[in-house]
């Protein structure tokens, strides 16, 4: 039978721990990036691809 | 730091081991008041913006703290208070919680400035080096104004929090800097007061210790009656208003009252009660500072219904 070794119990606690905060760091870099894509669309007029609303040549067109 | 090797980890710490060598007491302190700095400011913040960089303003705050627990680990080793903090304990070695500390330095100092601006990066770059290197390796064992200049690295978040909304400093964050720089040395002269024996065994040149208690007893009067404008002051700024204003006329009183029956009062006098007076007044400052800053949020929560602020 498998039995679980005595350090991995002792360093269970740790190990959750330290996943949780990582999880919690991974979302919110994810939220984030969200905001910061979010904002720099609106301030940009974003059409599609940020900072080319209108390319060079095309204004006279 | 005296001897580096005399502390030994056992490698068996656990999660809150790692999370006490941030200071989580101090970490409240500094979340609370940089929320407010940032809360205040009369610019808006995305609302994930501001909680990431509170989360990182309070990452930098905690790796400060670590940094301060691995050189002082003599220091604590020695003071009953601190014994059993995780590296005296012989939970966590000097070695790794210094490399937590440094670690958790860069982390919280780059995502700070990726989350909100640079200026406030490097402005909590600098409490944290004003922190670990001017006040916890330089001043805190040379010499008995240690707190007053230390103090200043626990004023700064007001102004990270605001400096993270507006990206720079103006006269109100210097203001909530000033209260807090104002207010640190009586706070810890009142438990310095009663914890006067554990100074001395760690050789710490606490006022107490170098000038005597009758000395400490009128710095915290001084202190007290110079913050007192400070803290009132700022009621007429742009964050402040009414009820700000009458908050703090109110806690004043009562702090220079505190600390005007701290000076009246004979060592003897203060022994046979048990320090009475002293820890009172000690346990108000906690509530003073909290309710300063409580009040520059409702004004600015007010503000939108037009009942807050001048």
């Amino acid at each position: 039978m498998f039995r679980e070794h005595e350090l991995h119990k002792r360093r269970f606690g740790r190990n959750m721990g330290l996943g949780i905060v990582l999880a919690v760091f991974v979302a919110l870099v994810f939220g984030l990036t969200v905001v910061k894509v979010t904002e720099i669309g609106e301030k940009d007029g974003f059409q599609g691809v940020t900072g080319t609303a209108v390319l060079p040549g095309e204004a006279t067109r | 730091m005296s001897d580096i090797n005399s502390f030994e980890g056992t490698g068996d710490a656990g999660f809150n081991d790692y999370f006490s060598l941030l200071k989580p007491r101090v970490m409240s302190l500094v979340v609370f008041t940089a929320m407010v700095g940032l809360l205040v400011a009369p610019v808006g913040v995305h609302p994930l913006v501001a909680l990431a960089s509170i989360l990182f303003i309070a990452l930098g705050g905690g790796a400060s703290g670590a940094l301060n627990m691995w050189w002082d680990a003599d220091i604590d080793a020695v003071m009953k208070r601190t014994q059993s903090r995780p590296i005296p304990g012989g939970r966590i070695a000097p070695g790794e919680a210094l490399g937590f500390g440094l670690a958790l330095s860069g982390i919280s100092v780059m995502m700070l400035g990726l989350a909100a601006n640079w200026f406030s990066a490097a402005f909590l770059a600098f409490t944290i080096f004003f922190y670990v290197v001017i006040y916890s390796m330089w001043l805190k064992r040379t010499t008995p104004q240690n707190i007053v200049i230390g103090g200043a690295a626990g004023a700064f978040p007001p102004m990270i929090g605001w400096a993270v909304a507006t990206g720079g400093v103006s006269v109100e964050s210097v203001l909530m800097f000033a209260l807090i720089f104002m207010w640190t040395p009586p706070h810890f002269w009142a438990l310095a007061l009663f914890m006067k024996s554990d100074y001395s065994a760690a050789k710490v040149p606490m006022l107490t210790v170098t000038h005597g208690r009758k000395s400490t007893r009128k710095h915290i009067l001084v202190y007290t009656l110079l913050l007192a404008p400070v803290a009132i002051g700022a009621g007429f700024t742009s964050i402040g208003g009414p009820i700000y204003v009458a908050v703090a006329v109110v806690l004043n009183a009562m702090f220079i009252w505190g600390a005007w029956r701290i000076v009246r009062r004979e060592e003897a006098e203060a022994e046979a009660d048990g320090y009475k007076v002293e820890k009172k007044v000690f346990a108000f400052s906690l509530m003073y500072l909290f309710l300063h800053f409580g009040a520059f949020l409702a004004e600015a929560a007010l503000k939108p219904w037009g009942l807050g602020g001048w």
